[in-house]
Protein backbone atom coordinates (compact mmCIF):
# COMPACT_ATOMS: atom_id res chain seq x y z
CA UNK A 1 0.00 0.00 0.00
CA UNK A 2 1.16 3.48 -0.85
CA UNK A 3 2.21 5.81 1.94
CA UNK A 4 -0.41 8.41 2.83
CA UNK A 5 -2.88 7.04 0.31
CA UNK A 6 -5.83 9.38 0.07
CA UNK A 7 -8.55 7.73 -1.99
CA UNK A 8 -10.59 9.67 -4.53
CA UNK A 9 -14.18 8.56 -4.82
CA UNK A 10 -16.94 9.49 -7.17
CA UNK A 11 -20.46 9.77 -5.80
CA UNK A 12 -23.52 9.86 -8.03
CA UNK A 13 -26.09 11.40 -5.76
CA UNK A 14 -29.79 11.89 -6.23
CA UNK A 15 -30.82 15.52 -6.18
CA UNK A 16 -33.90 14.83 -4.06
CA UNK A 17 -32.36 12.95 -1.19
CA UNK A 18 -28.69 12.11 -0.86
CA UNK A 19 -27.53 15.44 -2.23
CA UNK A 20 -29.84 17.16 0.26
CA UNK A 21 -28.50 14.92 3.00
CA UNK A 22 -24.97 16.05 2.14
CA UNK A 23 -26.19 19.63 2.38
CA UNK A 24 -27.84 18.93 5.70
CA UNK A 25 -24.64 17.38 7.02
CA UNK A 26 -22.85 20.57 6.02
CA UNK A 27 -25.35 22.97 7.55
CA UNK A 28 -25.44 20.86 10.72
CA UNK A 29 -21.65 21.21 10.86
CA UNK A 30 -20.99 17.51 10.81
CA UNK A 31 -17.52 16.61 9.57
CA UNK A 32 -16.79 14.06 6.90
CA UNK A 33 -13.73 13.29 4.77
CA UNK A 34 -13.51 15.33 1.59
CA UNK A 35 -12.38 12.43 -0.61
CA UNK A 36 -15.79 12.03 -2.25
CA UNK A 37 -16.43 14.01 -5.42
CA UNK A 38 -20.19 14.50 -5.59
CA UNK A 39 -22.03 14.46 -8.91
CA UNK A 40 -25.61 15.62 -8.75
CA UNK A 41 -28.11 13.57 -10.78
CA UNK A 42 -31.85 14.09 -11.02
CA UNK A 43 -32.50 10.52 -9.98
CA UNK A 44 -30.23 7.62 -9.10
CA UNK A 45 -31.76 5.81 -12.07
CA UNK A 46 -30.27 8.46 -14.33
CA UNK A 47 -26.92 6.80 -13.73
CA UNK A 48 -26.05 4.71 -16.76
CA UNK A 49 -24.19 1.60 -15.58
CA UNK A 50 -21.54 2.67 -18.06
CA UNK A 51 -20.77 5.76 -15.97
CA UNK A 52 -19.94 3.59 -12.99
CA UNK A 53 -17.60 1.55 -15.16
CA UNK A 54 -15.99 4.62 -16.73
CA UNK A 55 -15.41 6.19 -13.31
CA UNK A 56 -13.80 2.95 -12.18
CA UNK A 57 -11.65 2.56 -15.29
CA UNK A 58 -10.47 6.13 -15.18
CA UNK A 59 -9.14 5.56 -11.72
CA UNK A 60 -11.80 6.31 -9.13
CA UNK A 61 -10.88 4.32 -6.03
CA UNK A 62 -14.53 3.85 -5.26
CA UNK A 63 -17.87 4.65 -6.84
CA UNK A 64 -20.92 5.43 -4.76
CA UNK A 65 -24.42 5.47 -6.19
CA UNK A 66 -26.87 6.88 -3.70
CA UNK A 67 -30.59 7.53 -3.88
CA UNK A 68 -33.86 7.53 -2.00
CA UNK A 69 -35.08 4.59 0.05
CA UNK A 70 -37.20 2.11 -1.93
CA UNK A 71 -40.72 3.46 -2.15
CA UNK A 72 -39.61 7.07 -1.59
CA UNK A 73 -38.45 7.87 -5.12
CA UNK A 74 -39.45 11.34 -6.28
CA UNK A 75 -40.37 9.73 -9.61
CA UNK A 76 -42.18 6.80 -7.95
CA UNK A 77 -39.99 3.90 -9.10
CA UNK A 78 -36.65 5.19 -10.33
CA UNK A 79 -34.61 3.67 -7.54
CA UNK A 80 -36.03 0.18 -8.16
CA UNK A 81 -34.44 0.38 -11.59
CA UNK A 82 -31.22 1.65 -10.05
CA UNK A 83 -31.16 -1.38 -7.81
CA UNK A 84 -31.49 -3.82 -10.71
CA UNK A 85 -28.83 -2.05 -12.73
CA UNK A 86 -26.50 -2.05 -9.76
CA UNK A 87 -27.01 -5.80 -9.33
CA UNK A 88 -26.15 -6.17 -13.00
CA UNK A 89 -22.94 -4.14 -12.82
CA UNK A 90 -21.81 -5.87 -9.67
CA UNK A 91 -22.46 -9.22 -11.29
CA UNK A 92 -20.41 -8.35 -14.34
CA UNK A 93 -17.57 -7.12 -12.12
CA UNK A 94 -17.65 -10.35 -10.12
CA UNK A 95 -17.78 -12.59 -13.16
CA UNK A 96 -14.68 -10.91 -14.61
CA UNK A 97 -12.76 -10.81 -11.35
CA UNK A 98 -12.87 -7.02 -11.05
CA UNK A 99 -13.04 -5.53 -7.58
CA UNK A 100 -16.75 -5.07 -7.01
CA UNK A 101 -16.09 -3.96 -3.42
CA UNK A 102 -15.16 -0.60 -4.90
CA UNK A 103 -18.77 -0.09 -5.91
CA UNK A 104 -21.44 0.78 -3.39
CA UNK A 105 -25.14 1.46 -3.48
CA UNK A 106 -26.73 3.28 -0.54
CA UNK A 107 -30.15 4.65 0.26
CA UNK A 108 -29.84 7.97 2.10
CA UNK A 109 -32.89 10.20 2.51
CA UNK A 110 -32.81 14.00 2.66
CA UNK A 111 -33.14 13.97 6.43
CA UNK A 112 -30.31 11.50 7.01
CA UNK A 113 -27.33 13.86 7.17
CA UNK A 114 -25.88 11.63 9.87
CA UNK A 115 -26.20 8.53 7.71
CA UNK A 116 -24.50 10.31 4.82
CA UNK A 117 -21.51 11.04 7.01
CA UNK A 118 -21.41 7.47 8.28
CA UNK A 119 -21.71 5.88 4.85
CA UNK A 120 -19.04 8.03 3.21
CA UNK A 121 -16.64 7.74 6.14
CA UNK A 122 -17.02 3.99 6.26
CA UNK A 123 -16.68 3.61 2.50
CA UNK A 124 -13.55 5.75 2.46
CA UNK A 125 -12.11 3.76 5.36
CA UNK A 126 -12.73 0.48 3.53
CA UNK A 127 -11.14 1.79 0.37
CA UNK A 128 -8.14 3.05 2.31
CA UNK A 129 -7.59 -0.46 3.60
CA UNK A 130 -7.98 -1.85 0.10
CA UNK A 131 -5.45 0.49 -1.44
CA UNK A 132 -5.51 2.42 -4.70
CA UNK A 133 -7.43 1.28 -7.75
CA UNK A 134 -5.00 -0.57 -10.05
CA UNK A 135 -6.82 0.93 -13.06
CA UNK A 136 -5.19 4.24 -12.19
CA UNK A 137 -1.80 3.07 -13.38
CA UNK A 138 -2.81 0.89 -16.31
CA UNK A 139 -1.73 2.08 -19.73
CA UNK A 140 -3.59 -0.33 -21.99
CA UNK A 141 -7.09 0.42 -20.88
CA UNK B 1 -46.97 -36.65 -29.52
CA UNK B 2 -47.29 -33.96 -32.09
CA UNK B 3 -47.96 -33.80 -35.77
CA UNK B 4 -44.91 -34.26 -37.92
CA UNK B 5 -44.34 -33.76 -41.63
CA UNK B 6 -42.33 -36.48 -43.37
CA UNK B 7 -40.78 -35.66 -46.72
CA UNK B 8 -39.03 -38.53 -48.52
CA UNK B 9 -35.86 -36.68 -49.45
CA UNK B 10 -32.68 -35.89 -47.57
CA UNK B 11 -33.12 -33.02 -45.11
CA UNK B 12 -31.54 -30.38 -47.32
CA UNK B 13 -33.65 -31.21 -50.39
CA UNK B 14 -36.71 -31.87 -48.25
CA UNK B 15 -36.79 -28.42 -46.69
CA UNK B 16 -36.07 -26.81 -50.06
CA UNK B 17 -38.95 -28.73 -51.58
CA UNK B 18 -41.21 -27.58 -48.78
CA UNK B 19 -40.12 -23.94 -49.18
CA UNK B 20 -40.72 -24.11 -52.91
CA UNK B 21 -44.15 -25.62 -52.34
CA UNK B 22 -45.38 -22.94 -49.94
CA UNK B 23 -43.98 -20.23 -52.16
CA UNK B 24 -45.71 -21.69 -55.21
CA UNK B 25 -49.09 -22.23 -53.61
CA UNK B 26 -49.04 -18.72 -52.18
CA UNK B 27 -48.98 -19.57 -48.46
CA UNK B 28 -46.04 -17.20 -48.18
CA UNK B 29 -44.87 -14.39 -50.42
CA UNK B 30 -41.21 -14.72 -49.61
CA UNK B 31 -38.58 -16.85 -47.97
CA UNK B 32 -35.61 -15.58 -46.01
CA UNK B 33 -32.74 -18.01 -45.87
CA UNK B 34 -29.11 -18.51 -46.86
CA UNK B 35 -28.04 -18.40 -50.48
CA UNK B 36 -24.65 -19.83 -51.27
CA UNK B 37 -22.56 -19.29 -54.36
CA UNK B 38 -19.05 -20.39 -53.63
CA UNK B 39 -17.57 -18.00 -51.12
CA UNK B 40 -20.51 -15.65 -51.45
CA UNK B 41 -22.97 -16.55 -48.76
CA UNK B 42 -25.65 -14.36 -47.28
CA UNK B 43 -29.18 -14.25 -45.94
CA UNK B 44 -31.46 -13.35 -48.82
CA UNK B 45 -35.14 -12.71 -49.28
CA UNK B 46 -36.54 -14.78 -52.16
CA UNK B 47 -39.88 -14.41 -53.89
CA UNK B 48 -39.30 -16.44 -57.05
CA UNK B 49 -39.82 -20.19 -56.42
CA UNK B 50 -37.34 -21.00 -59.20
CA UNK B 51 -34.54 -19.47 -57.15
CA UNK B 52 -35.11 -21.75 -54.15
CA UNK B 53 -32.67 -24.18 -55.76
CA UNK B 54 -29.82 -21.81 -54.90
CA UNK B 55 -30.65 -21.78 -51.20
CA UNK B 56 -28.81 -23.69 -48.50
CA UNK B 57 -31.15 -23.35 -45.50
CA UNK B 58 -29.20 -25.69 -43.22
CA UNK B 59 -25.68 -24.71 -44.21
CA UNK B 60 -23.48 -24.49 -41.09
CA UNK B 61 -22.41 -20.87 -41.52
CA UNK B 62 -23.75 -17.70 -39.94
CA UNK B 63 -22.55 -14.80 -42.13
CA UNK B 64 -24.32 -12.48 -39.77
CA UNK B 65 -26.92 -13.11 -37.12
CA UNK B 66 -30.22 -13.27 -39.01
CA UNK B 67 -31.87 -11.30 -36.22
CA UNK B 68 -30.15 -8.31 -37.76
CA UNK B 69 -31.58 -9.14 -41.20
CA UNK B 70 -35.07 -9.53 -39.79
CA UNK B 71 -34.74 -6.29 -37.88
CA UNK B 72 -33.70 -4.53 -41.09
CA UNK B 73 -36.86 -5.77 -42.79
CA UNK B 74 -39.31 -5.07 -39.98
CA UNK B 75 -37.88 -2.02 -38.20
CA UNK B 76 -40.07 0.65 -39.77
CA UNK B 77 -43.25 -1.44 -39.94
CA UNK B 78 -44.33 -5.09 -39.77
CA UNK B 79 -44.27 -7.10 -42.98
CA UNK B 80 -47.64 -6.91 -44.74
CA UNK B 81 -47.48 -10.32 -46.42
CA UNK B 82 -46.39 -13.58 -44.77
CA UNK B 83 -42.81 -14.72 -45.23
CA UNK B 84 -41.08 -17.89 -44.06
CA UNK B 85 -37.65 -17.73 -42.49
CA UNK B 86 -35.29 -20.64 -41.93
CA UNK B 87 -32.83 -19.58 -39.27
CA UNK B 88 -30.90 -20.97 -36.34
CA UNK B 89 -32.35 -21.14 -32.81
CA UNK B 90 -30.06 -18.41 -31.43
CA UNK B 91 -31.02 -16.13 -34.29
CA UNK B 92 -34.70 -16.43 -33.40
CA UNK B 93 -33.89 -15.78 -29.75
CA UNK B 94 -31.88 -12.70 -30.66
CA UNK B 95 -34.70 -11.45 -32.85
CA UNK B 96 -37.22 -11.86 -30.02
CA UNK B 97 -34.90 -9.79 -27.83
CA UNK B 98 -34.76 -7.11 -30.53
CA UNK B 99 -38.55 -7.13 -30.82
CA UNK B 100 -38.73 -6.57 -27.06
CA UNK B 101 -36.61 -3.47 -27.69
CA UNK B 102 -38.97 -2.26 -30.45
CA UNK B 103 -36.45 -3.06 -33.17
CA UNK B 104 -38.69 -5.30 -35.24
CA UNK B 105 -41.92 -7.23 -35.36
CA UNK B 106 -42.76 -10.93 -35.55
CA UNK B 107 -46.03 -10.26 -37.36
CA UNK B 108 -46.45 -12.31 -40.55
CA UNK B 109 -43.19 -14.15 -40.03
CA UNK B 110 -43.36 -17.94 -40.21
CA UNK B 111 -40.43 -19.30 -38.24
CA UNK B 112 -38.72 -22.52 -39.27
CA UNK B 113 -35.75 -23.69 -37.26
CA UNK B 114 -33.94 -26.88 -36.37
CA UNK B 115 -32.19 -28.70 -33.58
CA UNK B 116 -28.93 -26.97 -34.32
CA UNK B 117 -25.59 -28.71 -34.67
CA UNK B 118 -23.68 -25.42 -34.66
CA UNK B 119 -21.87 -23.45 -37.35
CA UNK B 120 -18.29 -22.99 -38.49
CA UNK B 121 -16.44 -19.68 -38.14
CA UNK B 122 -16.94 -17.48 -41.22
CA UNK B 123 -13.20 -17.59 -41.82
CA UNK B 124 -13.73 -21.23 -42.85
CA UNK B 125 -15.70 -19.97 -45.81
CA UNK B 126 -12.50 -18.83 -47.49
CA UNK B 127 -10.63 -20.90 -50.09
CA UNK B 128 -13.29 -23.59 -50.04
CA UNK B 129 -12.17 -24.94 -46.66
CA UNK B 130 -15.71 -25.49 -45.58
CA UNK B 131 -16.42 -27.72 -48.57
CA UNK B 132 -13.86 -30.20 -47.25
CA UNK B 133 -15.63 -30.14 -43.90
CA UNK B 134 -19.23 -30.31 -44.91
CA UNK B 135 -19.56 -34.10 -45.34
CA UNK B 136 -17.95 -34.65 -41.99
CA UNK B 137 -20.34 -32.10 -40.48
CA UNK B 138 -23.36 -34.13 -41.55
CA UNK B 139 -21.75 -37.36 -40.38
CA UNK B 140 -21.22 -35.85 -36.94
CA UNK B 141 -24.81 -34.60 -36.88
CA UNK B 142 -25.94 -38.19 -37.40
CA UNK B 143 -23.65 -39.38 -34.65
CA UNK B 144 -24.80 -36.53 -32.37
CA UNK B 145 -21.26 -35.41 -31.79
CA UNK B 146 -19.52 -32.03 -31.60
CA UNK B 147 -17.02 -31.06 -34.30
CA UNK B 148 -13.87 -29.54 -32.83
CA UNK B 149 -13.72 -26.94 -35.60
CA UNK B 150 -17.11 -25.39 -34.83
CA UNK B 151 -17.41 -21.89 -33.43
CA UNK B 152 -16.30 -21.89 -29.80
CA UNK B 153 -19.71 -20.59 -28.80
CA UNK B 154 -21.52 -23.36 -30.70
CA UNK B 155 -19.50 -26.08 -29.03
CA UNK B 156 -20.74 -24.93 -25.63
CA UNK B 157 -24.27 -23.90 -26.63
CA UNK B 158 -26.99 -25.43 -24.47
CA UNK B 159 -29.97 -23.71 -26.14
CA UNK B 160 -29.87 -25.56 -29.46
CA UNK B 161 -33.57 -26.46 -29.35
CA UNK B 162 -35.49 -23.57 -30.90
CA UNK B 163 -38.13 -21.65 -28.96
CA UNK B 164 -41.09 -19.87 -30.58
CA UNK B 165 -40.91 -21.67 -33.90
CA UNK B 166 -43.74 -22.82 -36.11
CA UNK B 167 -41.70 -25.72 -37.40
CA UNK B 168 -38.71 -27.58 -36.04
CA UNK B 169 -36.57 -29.69 -38.35
CA UNK B 170 -35.12 -32.73 -36.65
CA UNK B 171 -31.33 -32.66 -37.14
CA UNK B 172 -29.17 -33.39 -34.10
CA UNK B 173 -28.75 -37.14 -33.76
CA UNK B 174 -31.06 -37.92 -36.68
CA UNK B 175 -29.76 -41.10 -38.32
CA UNK B 176 -32.05 -40.73 -41.32
CA UNK B 177 -31.01 -37.28 -42.55
CA UNK B 178 -29.96 -38.73 -45.91
CA UNK B 179 -33.28 -40.42 -46.57
CA UNK B 180 -35.94 -38.46 -44.84
CA UNK B 181 -36.75 -34.91 -43.74
CA UNK B 182 -38.75 -34.83 -40.51
CA UNK B 183 -40.35 -31.56 -39.53
CA UNK B 184 -42.29 -31.10 -36.28
CA UNK B 185 -45.36 -28.88 -36.61
CA UNK B 186 -45.68 -26.72 -33.51
CA UNK B 187 -48.56 -24.42 -34.48
CA UNK B 188 -51.89 -24.53 -36.34
CA UNK B 189 -50.36 -22.35 -39.00
CA UNK B 190 -47.62 -24.93 -39.52
CA UNK B 191 -50.20 -27.73 -39.86
CA UNK B 192 -52.07 -25.68 -42.41
CA UNK B 193 -48.90 -25.10 -44.40
CA UNK B 194 -47.90 -28.75 -44.17
CA UNK B 195 -51.28 -29.94 -45.42
CA UNK B 196 -50.86 -27.81 -48.52
CA UNK B 197 -47.70 -29.69 -49.50
CA UNK B 198 -47.36 -33.31 -50.61
CA UNK B 199 -45.48 -34.75 -47.63
CA UNK B 200 -47.02 -37.24 -45.18
CA UNK B 201 -48.30 -35.99 -41.87
CA UNK B 202 -47.93 -38.50 -39.05
CA UNK B 203 -47.88 -38.50 -35.28
CA UNK B 204 -44.37 -38.50 -33.92
CA UNK B 205 -42.48 -37.04 -31.04
CA UNK B 206 -39.10 -35.46 -30.66
CA UNK B 207 -36.54 -37.89 -29.31
CA UNK B 208 -35.65 -36.29 -26.01
CA UNK B 209 -32.94 -38.86 -25.32
CA UNK B 210 -30.93 -37.62 -28.29
CA UNK B 211 -31.41 -34.04 -27.20
CA UNK B 212 -30.31 -34.83 -23.65
CA UNK B 213 -27.33 -36.77 -24.95
CA UNK B 214 -26.10 -33.78 -26.95
CA UNK B 215 -26.88 -31.41 -24.12
CA UNK B 216 -24.71 -33.42 -21.76
CA UNK B 217 -21.83 -33.28 -24.26
CA UNK B 218 -22.23 -29.55 -24.75
CA UNK B 219 -22.40 -28.92 -21.01
CA UNK B 220 -19.20 -30.91 -20.55
CA UNK B 221 -17.50 -28.75 -23.17
CA UNK B 222 -18.84 -25.68 -21.43
CA UNK B 223 -17.49 -26.74 -18.07
CA UNK B 224 -14.13 -27.54 -19.65
CA UNK B 225 -13.99 -24.16 -21.38
CA UNK B 226 -14.80 -22.21 -18.24
CA UNK B 227 -12.31 -24.22 -16.18
CA UNK B 228 -9.72 -23.62 -18.87
CA UNK B 229 -10.15 -19.90 -19.22
CA UNK B 230 -10.93 -19.02 -15.58
CA UNK B 231 -12.80 -15.88 -16.58
CA UNK B 232 -13.81 -15.07 -13.02
CA UNK B 233 -10.13 -14.93 -12.01
CA UNK B 234 -9.08 -12.56 -14.81
CA UNK B 235 -9.26 -9.30 -12.91
CA UNK B 236 -8.11 -6.07 -14.44
CA UNK B 237 -4.71 -7.45 -15.36
CA UNK B 238 -6.16 -10.45 -17.17
CA UNK B 239 -8.64 -8.29 -19.05
CA UNK B 240 -5.87 -5.96 -20.17
CA UNK B 241 -3.88 -8.99 -21.37
CA UNK B 242 -6.81 -10.19 -23.46
CA UNK B 243 -8.06 -6.87 -24.79
CA UNK B 244 -4.62 -5.31 -25.17
CA UNK B 245 -4.61 -6.37 -28.80
CA UNK B 246 -8.05 -4.92 -29.53
CA UNK B 247 -7.78 -2.40 -32.35
CA UNK B 248 -11.01 -0.58 -31.40
CA UNK B 249 -12.68 -1.32 -34.73
CA UNK B 250 -15.95 -2.08 -32.89
CA UNK B 251 -16.73 -4.83 -35.37
CA UNK B 252 -17.92 -7.01 -32.47
CA UNK B 253 -20.58 -4.46 -31.63
CA UNK B 254 -21.59 -4.10 -35.25
CA UNK B 255 -21.95 -7.85 -35.65
CA UNK B 256 -23.75 -8.32 -32.34
CA UNK B 257 -27.48 -8.84 -32.84
CA UNK B 258 -28.34 -7.23 -29.51
CA UNK B 259 -26.13 -4.13 -29.89
CA UNK B 260 -28.67 -2.11 -31.83
CA UNK B 261 -28.11 1.56 -30.86
CA UNK B 262 -27.74 3.54 -34.06
CA UNK B 263 -25.19 5.74 -32.32
CA UNK B 264 -23.13 3.85 -29.80
CA UNK B 265 -21.74 5.87 -26.90
CA UNK B 266 -18.29 4.61 -27.83
CA UNK B 267 -18.61 5.92 -31.39
CA UNK B 268 -19.93 9.28 -30.24
CA UNK B 269 -18.11 12.54 -29.65
CA UNK B 270 -18.97 12.23 -25.99
CA UNK B 271 -16.57 9.35 -25.54
CA UNK B 272 -13.69 11.09 -27.34
CA UNK B 273 -10.95 12.27 -25.02
CA UNK B 274 -10.27 15.98 -25.25
CA UNK B 275 -6.72 17.30 -24.83
CA UNK B 276 -7.50 18.11 -21.23
CA UNK B 277 -8.56 14.49 -20.65
CA UNK B 278 -5.30 13.22 -22.10
CA UNK B 279 -3.44 15.62 -19.85
CA UNK B 280 -5.19 14.42 -16.72
CA UNK B 281 -4.81 10.76 -17.72
CA UNK B 282 -1.10 11.25 -18.40
CA UNK B 283 -0.65 12.87 -15.05
CA UNK B 284 -1.99 9.71 -13.41
CA UNK B 285 -0.49 7.04 -15.66
CA UNK B 286 2.54 8.52 -17.38
CA UNK B 287 1.44 6.86 -20.63
CA UNK B 288 -1.83 5.98 -22.30
CA UNK B 289 -2.79 4.07 -25.41
CA UNK B 290 -4.47 6.08 -28.15
CA UNK B 291 -7.35 5.74 -28.72
CA UNK B 292 -8.02 4.59 -25.16
CA UNK B 293 -11.00 2.67 -23.73
CA UNK B 294 -10.59 -0.83 -25.12
CA UNK B 295 -11.28 -2.66 -21.86
CA UNK B 296 -13.95 -0.10 -20.99
CA UNK B 297 -15.62 -0.70 -24.34
CA UNK B 298 -15.68 -4.46 -23.95
CA UNK B 299 -16.82 -4.54 -20.33
CA UNK B 300 -19.26 -1.72 -21.06
CA UNK B 301 -20.70 -3.70 -23.92
CA UNK B 302 -21.06 -6.72 -21.67
CA UNK B 303 -22.95 -4.58 -19.15
CA UNK B 304 -25.25 -3.25 -21.87
CA UNK B 305 -26.02 -6.45 -23.81
CA UNK B 306 -25.20 -9.17 -21.27
CA UNK B 307 -28.78 -9.62 -20.11
CA UNK B 308 -29.87 -10.50 -23.65
CA UNK B 309 -26.72 -12.14 -25.02
CA UNK B 310 -27.75 -15.34 -26.84
CA UNK B 311 -24.17 -16.56 -27.18
CA UNK B 312 -24.20 -16.76 -30.97
CA UNK B 313 -20.48 -15.99 -31.20
CA UNK B 314 -20.70 -13.47 -34.04
CA UNK B 315 -18.53 -11.04 -32.03
CA UNK B 316 -15.65 -13.50 -31.88
CA UNK B 317 -16.13 -14.49 -35.49
CA UNK B 318 -15.55 -10.99 -36.84
CA UNK B 319 -12.70 -10.00 -34.53
CA UNK B 320 -9.64 -9.25 -36.69
CA UNK B 321 -7.39 -9.66 -33.65
CA UNK B 322 -8.91 -13.06 -32.88
CA UNK B 323 -9.79 -12.16 -29.32
CA UNK B 324 -11.79 -14.93 -27.65
CA UNK B 325 -14.73 -12.69 -26.98
CA UNK B 326 -17.51 -15.23 -26.90
CA UNK B 327 -16.05 -17.08 -23.91
CA UNK B 328 -16.05 -13.88 -21.88
CA UNK B 329 -19.49 -12.86 -23.07
CA UNK B 330 -21.00 -16.29 -22.50
CA UNK B 331 -19.59 -16.49 -18.99
CA UNK B 332 -20.50 -12.90 -18.09
CA UNK B 333 -23.99 -13.05 -19.51
CA UNK B 334 -24.65 -16.46 -17.97
CA UNK B 335 -24.07 -15.07 -14.51
CA UNK B 336 -26.36 -12.08 -15.13
CA UNK B 337 -29.07 -14.19 -16.71
CA UNK B 338 -28.96 -16.68 -13.83
CA UNK B 339 -29.23 -13.83 -11.34
CA UNK B 340 -32.41 -12.56 -13.00
CA UNK B 341 -33.59 -16.07 -13.89
CA UNK B 342 -33.98 -15.06 -17.51
CA UNK B 343 -33.37 -16.94 -20.76
CA UNK B 344 -33.19 -14.40 -23.56
CA UNK B 345 -35.64 -15.00 -26.37
CA UNK B 346 -37.48 -17.85 -24.64
CA UNK B 347 -40.71 -16.12 -23.77
CA UNK B 348 -41.76 -13.16 -25.96
CA UNK B 349 -44.22 -12.00 -23.27
CA UNK B 350 -41.60 -11.73 -20.55
CA UNK B 351 -40.11 -8.25 -20.08
CA UNK B 352 -36.36 -7.69 -20.22
CA UNK B 353 -35.22 -7.72 -16.57
CA UNK B 354 -33.75 -4.22 -16.78
CA UNK B 355 -37.06 -2.73 -17.85
CA UNK B 356 -38.99 -4.09 -14.92
CA UNK B 357 -38.53 -4.79 -11.18
CA UNK B 358 -39.99 -6.36 -8.10
CA UNK B 359 -40.55 -4.11 -5.13
CA UNK B 360 -39.07 -6.59 -2.68
CA UNK B 361 -35.86 -7.97 -4.18
CA UNK B 362 -32.09 -7.82 -3.79
CA UNK B 363 -32.14 -6.13 -0.35
CA UNK B 364 -28.55 -7.30 0.07
CA UNK B 365 -27.05 -4.96 -2.56
CA UNK B 366 -27.71 -1.83 -0.56
CA UNK B 367 -25.10 -1.25 2.12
Amino acid sequence: MEENFEPRLVGFMCRWCTYQAADLAGTSRMKYPSNLIPIKVLCSSRVDPLWVLIAFMRGADGVLVAGCHPGDCHYQEGNYHTRRRFVLVKNVFDSLGLESERLRLSWISASEGRKFVEVTSEFIKNIKEKGPNPAKKAIFL
Amino acid sequence: MSKTLYIDENVNDGIKKFLRCILENGKVKGVLTLINEGEKIAYSLISNPELIKYTVPLYPIMPLNAARSLSHITLSEPISEPIAVVIKPCEIRAFIELVKRSQGSVENIFFISFTCGGVYPIKMNVNGKINEKIDNFWRLIEKNEIDADLRASCKVCKEFIPYNTDMTIFLAGNKEINNQCRIFLNTDRAEDFAESTDGNIVQDKINTELIDELKVKRLEERKKLFEDKKIEKLGLEGLIDIFGRCISCHACGNACPICYCSLCYFDSQESEYKPVDYESELEKRGAIRVPPNTVTYQVGRLIHVGISCVGCGCCEDVCPSEIQLSTIFIKGSESIQEKFNYIPGKNPEELIPISTFDIKEFPEVET
